[in-house]
């Protein structure tokens, strides 16, 4: 039974990660590297937007990131707890 | 005042400042020696991550390389910053749950092993000594230039600073000194980029300042350089000269590789508790990224400054800046043409790259070098890429306060990474070497002693590599990073990640990573430095990305022989299980 709810809060883990890292990689490898030259036909202010992805924005992005994975964890923490307590009263 | 009193009273403020702080949180246990006791707030463990994290390289090195790289700098921007997702995401809050004291603590741990111990130990050593050879080096280079003293002697009195307090406070002590280098540090980096901002574009952010248009002009500063720089024969400024494959190699082995080092890891064993870990890498991140994303601003400042300032300018009127790196021995003109004019263009002006000086002057006053002009292109002057932050507030002519703060920035740059290095390799030895393997029966009193010897051994090794330093600092810093992506980081993951990974596979795969990439970059950059470019590059992978291919390397092998051999026992899986748990 405990190893049912484990292996439910590591999937939901999983799917989180998998979500976050493909947003991960794709401002970054994506947006800064692979399709980058492309990006750069478009401009924001005076960057052009595939160089600004790679010096820039990506940067930000990351932080946003690790924030929402804190947010999403904590909340899926929470909820694993409360079951378990249901559990056991 | 002058520049050199200013200097003198900044450092002298910023040391007296780190021995005192250290002086009062000094360690008196194990626990506070290696981990800082494990009660260090969040916030206050994300600022000291970002002071052990932004390195030398960081603060000195990196603008630098970034302003004559242009869009290929950005590997180091998001290579040094992406790995902090993937720290937070896959790493620290499953290895601050499983709660010991080290990185190898948990490889020991985690594929019951003291030779897996003890092999992680050996790639600790290697990884962490690449990487303080530049930070000593970068307290010479300060030294030398701003206080004019020898840079070996700049070298000596950066060890005896960190032998002070790394001895006396360990990761305590370590921890409050870097929230103050912290704060010495992003100040003395955005006081000169705020200027130069205002100054170029009127602009007071820098990361906008380098997209807006130059005071007096409605041209973009960025298509202004990308015409000066492709006018003088260089890619132009914001696109890539290094092919796609290698980028992304690159920045792949920077990411990987931040997310696999151990004195950064072993930050986010300070915390009280896992989800203290993961909030603690966002706050490190954002700490970081206040210098990651105003150093490509201020690249942009300093190539259209220095270009500005000294091409197409007869010798004889240059910028004192100018002939002061000259004096130090980080720049230097030779006159191809005998016009008395400063030709800046693309390609080495000389043969043989690094200037030779002779003991005499030329018809200018310029100092005499040894070398050949090299006769392929028409650039005349040789400049060293570690010079553009220093010079960069006397390029602009800003208040010598400034120059004064961004030197003593720079060494505290140098100072937190070596001291939080140093802390990485003496508990290495100490707790896994000693007490774990050779020497189990000391007691906890022995063991801090002995850590302590062994840091001060520790830094007197990465003295001597100050003294005779190994190339470039960033590019020495970029080799500790593939080393890193190559043996530790797959195993860290895998250990976390899979049930199966046993004893056998996590030991091959390390030593298969090990292997391949310092074979690698030890072919390329020591036995046949000549053959050292894309044609004969495995995939035209350079060495500096090639820690990628490491990695992937240590994954197969890794699973491969795992699979071939006996699973991991259950109280292994046990362990697993408890750490991969919210409870």
């Amino acid at each position: 039974m405990m190893f049912n709810k484990e292996t439910a809060y590591w999937r939901k883990n999983l799917k989180i990660l998998a979500f976050l890292l493909t947003i991960w990689f794709l401002v970054s490898f994506g947006f800064g590297i692979l399709l980058s030259d492309w990006l750069d036909n478009l401009k924001i202010g005076g960057f052009k937007l595939g160089f600004w992805f790679a010096q820039q924005g990506s940067i930000y992005s990351f932080i946003i990131l690790i924030f929402v994975y804190v947010y999403l964890m904590e909340r899926l923490d929470q909820s694993s707890r409360e079951n378990k307590k249901g559990d056991t009263q | 005042m002058s520049v050199q009193e200013w200097t003198f009273l900044t450092i002298g403020l910023s040391f007296s400042l780190y021995i005192i702080i250290a002086f009062i949180s000094r360690a008196r246990s194990t626990s506070d020696f290696y981990v800082a006791g494990k009660g260090i707030h969040p916030v206050i463990n994300g600022m000291a991550t970002a002071a052990d994290w932004m390195s030398a390289a960081s603060f000195l090195s990196m603008a630098g390389l970034i302003a004559f790289l242009g869009k290929d700098g950005s590997v180091y921007l998001m290579g040094w910053t992406g790995g902090y997702v993937l720290l937070a995401l896959l790493l620290a809050p499953y290895l601050r749950k499983f709660g010991q004291f080290t990185v190898p603590d948990f490889i020991g741990e985690r594929y019951y092993s003291n030779t897996a111990r003890v092999v992680s130990v050996l790639c600790l050593i290697f990884i962490s000594f690449t990487y303080i050879a530049g930070q000593m080096r970068g307290v010479g280079i300060v030294f030398s230039r701003f206080l004019e003293v020898d840079i070996n002697l700049g070298v000596f009195i950066g060890m005896g600073i960190v032998f002070v307090y790394a001895v006396w406070g360990g990761m305590k002590g370590i921890t409050y000194t870097q929230v103050a280098q912290y704060t010495v540090l992003i100040f003395a980096y955005l006081v000169p980029a705020i200027y130069i901002s205002i100054i170029m574009t009127n602009n007071p952010i820098p990361q906008l300042g380098f997209g807006s248009t130059l005071v007096n002009s409605s041209e973009f500063l960025l298509d202004k350089l990308d015409k000066v720089t492709s006018d003088l024969g260089f890619t132009p400024y914001t696109e890539n000269t290094k092919s796609k494959i290698d980028v992304f190699c690159i920045t792949a082995a920077l990411m990987l590789g931040t997310a696999g080092l151990p004195h950064v890891i072993v930050r986010f064993f300070t915390v009280p508790s896992f989800s203290d870990a993961r909030k603690s890498a966002g706050y490190a991140l954002i700490f970081i990224a206040l210098l990651y994303t105003t150093a490509p601003a201020v690249s942009a400042f300093a190539r259209m400054n220095l270009i500005d300032s000294i091409h197409d300018k007869a010798y004889s009127d240059s910028p004192q800046w100018f002939k002061n790196w000259e004096e130090i021995g980080l720049i230097a003109w030779k006159d191809k043409n005998s016009d008395g004019l400063i030709n800046y263009s693309s390609g080495d002006a000389l043969e043989n790259v690094k200037p030779v000086y002779l003991n005499e002057r030329g018809l200018y006053g310029e100092r005499k070098i040894l070398n050949k002009a090299n006769e392929l292109n028409n650039n005349e002057v040789y400049i060293d890429r570690d010079i553009i932050v220093l010079a960069n507030p006397e390029i602009a002519q800003l208040p010598f306060w400034v120059i004064a703060l961004v030197a003593a920035g720079g060494v505290a740059a140098a100072l937190s990474t070596a001291a939080g290095l140093l802390i990485a390799i003496s508990s290495a030895i100490s707790h896994d070497l000693l007490k774990k393997t050779f020497m189990p029966s000391i007691n906890e009193k022995q063991e801090l002693l002995y850590s302590r010897l062994a840091t001060a051994l520790a830094i007197s090794i990465a003295g001597l590599f100050g003294i005779y330093p190994p190339a470039f600092v960033a590019q020495v810093v970029a080799f500790a990073f593939g080393l890193a992506a190559a043996t530790l980081f797959p195993v860290l993951l895998l250990g976390i990640f899979s049930k199966r990974l046993n004893k056998e596979g996590a030991i091959c795969g390390m030593l298969a990573g090990l292997v391949f990439t310092s074979g690698y970059i030890i072919y390329f950059k020591f036995i046949s430095p000549h053959l050292n470019n894309e044609e004969y590059w495995f995939l035209s992978i350079s060495p500096e990305g090639i820690g990628f291919i490491g990695m992937l390397i240590n994954l197969s092998v890794a699973i491969t022989v795992s699979f071939l051999t006996k699973a991991p026992p259950e109280n292994v899986i046990r362990m697993i299980e408890k750490i991969r748990s919210p409870e």
